[in-house]
């Protein structure tokens, strides 16, 4: 069968995207707070405020004539990150892990020149990545180290963690896995693999390439059983104080770990996605309902972490056990 | 709920004034709900001939009444220089035309174009209501006969009804008795006949007229009038036959004229005479209907596009089906989860395919959507702004069109040449769109949003293009509403998404699996 019944997703608790937009994004999510995700100098700016650790601002470009400049704002630094401002869904970012005169080097090896970089940034100025088009910024930021925790896990790009942070309370977390085949990009559509994050503990549950059940790294051939997210605590709790932060009641937050400097936040966004129930084989509804049934919110996000430590762990939720190792799982040879 | 409660109200509200308008206009206005909808129209031609004597000339003609099941569309009428005037009489509309002096053979046309409405009861207008009947005079021999005759009629029937019709069919019997011949006369014409019946139904205190009217039937010609009885019975008036005593009006039956004043007066002239013609030929009904409202100025109908100038109803006929792409739009995004590379560019691309029929249209946009991408990949080789970009691709847009207009036009292949209908920006937007989208999400991105935008426009363009649905959107505007209130229905929908059953489908092997 190739189309699952809407009534069994439905009592999985699954929640799909006319349901988000309704029930989740408009009810939850004002308007007038989405600048403050979509525009990620704000964002930046914010998480400094209420100290929180982002990566380090290299630079930034804002208007066309500037883009000459970019060869004396890059000078210093071998390697960088530049991303538009109001980019979504990780467009438009370009990393740059070599500096070698007048030669850039991608995480994939590829070269490229200063004017490639200048043509990228000229594009995202003149808003190719935006929402709706619109005149863009570009930031340069100082490129996110690889903990070595994840050393086996990746391939050539940094992993990102999504903690999707319902009415403050973290709901449902998951690990993206750069791959070959996503260009070293976390992003699931282009390949990136999606590993569900038990919330009590930060241990992997399951992971999808594709939708479909993965149980090694597909380039490193490392298996998921293992992993376990350091600093998780940490983790949850930044991504539960995002909530205060913005005010947004439904939003992802986008962490990373750094090598140095721990776990920090690199973006949020207004609008998650929904492929972190299939990462995570369960459905967002009963934790929803779990956090809309909260007569308050309570105002430390350090309790709010613990509380759903508790409450979303894999072992104090019914939660259906492992899948069975079965022979069409195995992946070929 | 509230905000809910109050948006199903406002979609009833809607619904219902849009359903509610479209139903007026069906059965009060008679409008098809079907383009195919047709009206046989009968063109009558009455041809008055008379000799003029050289004195001044005055012609009345009786004129078909306008009844509300009669619609006439058009009236003509001809005489060469003759004064022509129509005048409202109390006994109805009557065609007037006059000349200081005119002799020999003169002839005066009229002519009508009328067709059936559906019948509609009516009540019975308050003054229509009979005279008392006066008393007929008849000389001594034929009161007898009348009296006679009437006795043995009376004697035959139970009611007013059954007593016409009785005393009809015993004036037509085939072996008439004494006092029928009497009656009769031997050179009776129809109308002494009918006025003869006239007389008996007065004498036994029975209010009676004259009705003439013409039986349509395609292709007669020299027809005239057939004289009828009315009779008052029970409250209203009853249509007799008066040669088979048959009641009821004949269903292809035209009244022309009621009541004893004549059909055809001509002073001045001789040897008067009038005939018919009649033709029938079928028209569209909505046509027809459109006209007669737009006289009647309904105003409902007196406020609508059709006031417009055809050139502006011409373009409200493509823009009223706009509404319907919409929907399709939303239906395919909300319900089935399609993706497509700008929301509202499929109805672009189907509008554009109205223009260009269906498979040129098709190949046209894969055409320069391919070619486009092609140059635009070299373009991006060149380090340019991105608004000189997107402009340098519009450009390269209209070369393309040119290019395929001139090479099909000299290959002999003329609906190549339909290019020019599709909009040249939005192309170049898709390009533009496209070819980063290849760049950064791959060609897989690209061909799945560019299937599902060409796949909406399809999907959107068959339904533009049915005729039943051009029809309706254009004459029932009021369908919009109904749109709209759909479109605000699945506004609410939070249901699954098609693509989402397929999207999540491991997920419910691996719940099954886990049960077991």
């Amino acid at each position: 069968m190739f189309l699952a019944s809407a009534k069994k997703l439905r009592s999985f608790g699954i929640i799909g995207m006319n349901q988000r937009n309704f029930g989740l994004i408009s009810r939850y999510n004002p308007r007038h707070l989405y600048p403050l995700v979509d525009d990620k100098l704000k964002t930046k700016l914010l998480a400094q405020q209420a100290g929180i650790t982002v990566p380090k601002l290299l630079g930034t470009v804002q208007y066309q004539h500037d883009v000459k400049l970019l060869k004396e704002i890059l000078r210093p630094y071998d390697q960088f990150v530049i991303k538009p401002v109001k980019g979504s869904g990780g467009k438009g970012i370009l990393v740059i892990t070599k500096h070698d005169h007048n030669l850039y080097f991608k995480p994939s090896g590829d070269a490229i020149q200063l004017a490639d970089i200048e043509r990228h940034v000229s594009n995202i100025l003149s808003g190719l990545h935006s929402l709706g088009g619109k005149p863009d910024t570009v930031m340069i930021e100082s490129l996110i180290q690889l903990d070595p925790v994840f050393s086996d896990y990746s391939y050539e790009g940094i992993p990102d963690i999504r903690i999707i942070v319902f009415r403050g309370y973290p709901i449902m977390a998951m690990l993206r896995l750069t791959t070959h085949a996503s260009d070293g990009k976390a992003n699931l559509h282009q390949g990136a693999v999606g590993v569900g994050i038990d919330i009590g503990t930060g241990r992997a549950l399951h992971a999808v390439q594709y939708g479909e059940t993965v149980l090694h790294h597909p380039d490193t051939r490392k298996t998921f059983s293992e992993l376990v997210i350091p600093h998780w605590d940490k983790l949850l709790h930044l991504a539960a104080a995002c909530y205060e932060m913005t005010g947004l009641g439904y939003l992802g937050a986008d962490l990373v770990l750094d090598r140095d400097q721990g776990p920090m936040i690199i973006e949020l966004n207004a609008r998650p996605g929904l492929s972190i129930q299939v990462a995570n084989y369960a459905g967002l509804a009963p934790r929803v309902a779990v956090i809309e049934a909260l007569k308050t919110v309570d105002p430390d996000p350090q309790i709010r972490a613990a509380f759903s430590k508790k409450q979303f762990s894999v072992d104090s939720i019914i939660h259906s056990p492992r899948p069975q190792h079965t022979r069409s799982d195995d992946p070929d040879p | 709920m509230h905000a809910k409660l109050r948006l199903y109200f406002l979609v009833v509200l809607i619904m219902g004034l849009g359903i509610g308008l479209i139903l007026y206009k069906h059965f009060a206005l008679g409008f098809p709900l079907l383009p195919d909808d047709k009206k046989p129209v009968w063109t009558i031609e009455a041809k008055i001939d008379f000799v003029a004597r050289g004195d001044p000339v005055i012609v009345s003609f009786a004129l078909p009444p306008q009844t509300p099941n009669i619609v006439i569309i058009e009236e003509d009428f001809a005489s060469p220089d003759y004064g022509f005037s129509e005048l409202a009489t109390p006994t109805g509309r009557r065609a007037q035309w006059s000349k200081r002096s005119a002799t020999g053979r003169q002839t005066a046309y009229y002519r009508a174009r009328i067709y059936e409405t559906d019948p509609i009861a009516l009540p019975t207008v308050a003054a229509d209501l009979p005279a008392e009947p006066g008393k007929p005079e008849f000389d001594e021999v034929l009161k007898t006969a009348a009296t006679t005759l009437l006795d043995q009629v009376r004697s035959k029937s139970a009611n007013t009804e059954i007593f016409t019709r009785e005393l009809i069919a015993t004036l037509n019997s085939n072996a008439p008795s004494q006092n029928q011949s009497l009656l009769l006369n031997e050179q009776s014409s129809e109308d002494y006949k009918t006025h003869l019946i006239i007389n008996l139904l007065a004498l036994e205190g029975i209010s009676a007229r004259i009705v003439r009217g013409l039986y349509l039937e395609d292709g007669r010609r020299r027809q005239s009038l057939t004289n009828f009885v009315e009779v008052y019975l029970g409250g209203q008036w009853r249509l007799f036959n008066q040669n088979t005593g048959e009641s009821g009006k004949p269903e292809n039956l035209l009244l022309w004229q009621r009541g004893d004043q004549s059909l055809l007066d001509v002073v001045g002239g001789k040897h008067s005479q009038i005939s018919f013609s009649i033709i029938k030929n079928f028209q569209s009904t909505r046509n027809l209907v459109v006209r007669d409202s737009m006289n009647k100025q309904a105003g409902i109908i007196d406020f609508s596009i059709y006031s417009l100038p055809i050139e502006q109803q011409s373009a409200f006929k493509m823009i009223l089906l706009l509404p319907i792409g919409a929907l399709i739009v939303v239906i395919m995004r909300l319900l089935v989860g399609l993706r497509t590379s700008g929301t509202f560019m499929p109805i672009l691309i189907a509008l554009a395919l109205i223009q260009t029929t269906l498979l040129t249209g098709i190949v046209i946009f894969l055409t320069v959507v391919g070619t486009g991408l092609l140059i635009r990949s070299y373009l991006s080789r060149l380090n340019l702004l991105f608004v000189a970009r997107i402009s340098a691709v519009i450009i390269v847009v209209i070369a393309i069109m040119a290019g395929i207009s001139i090479i099909s036009n000299k290959l002999g292949l003329d609906q190549a040449m339909t290019v020019t209908f599709f909009p040249m920006i939005i192309l170049s937007w898709t390009i533009e769109r496209m070819s980063v989208l290849w760049e950064e999400d791959g060609p897989r991105e690209v061909f799945i949003q560019g299937g599902g935008s060409l796949l909406t426009a399809i999907i959107a363009y068959l339904f533009m293009t049915n005729r039943t649905i051009e029809y309706l959107t254009f004459n029932f505007p009021e369908l919009m509403l109904v749109n709209l209130a759909l479109i605000l229905i699945l506004g609410q929908y939070t249901g699954y998404r098609l693509s989402e059953l397929y999207r999540f489908h491991s997920l419910e092997r691996r719940n099954v699996s886990g049960k077991r």
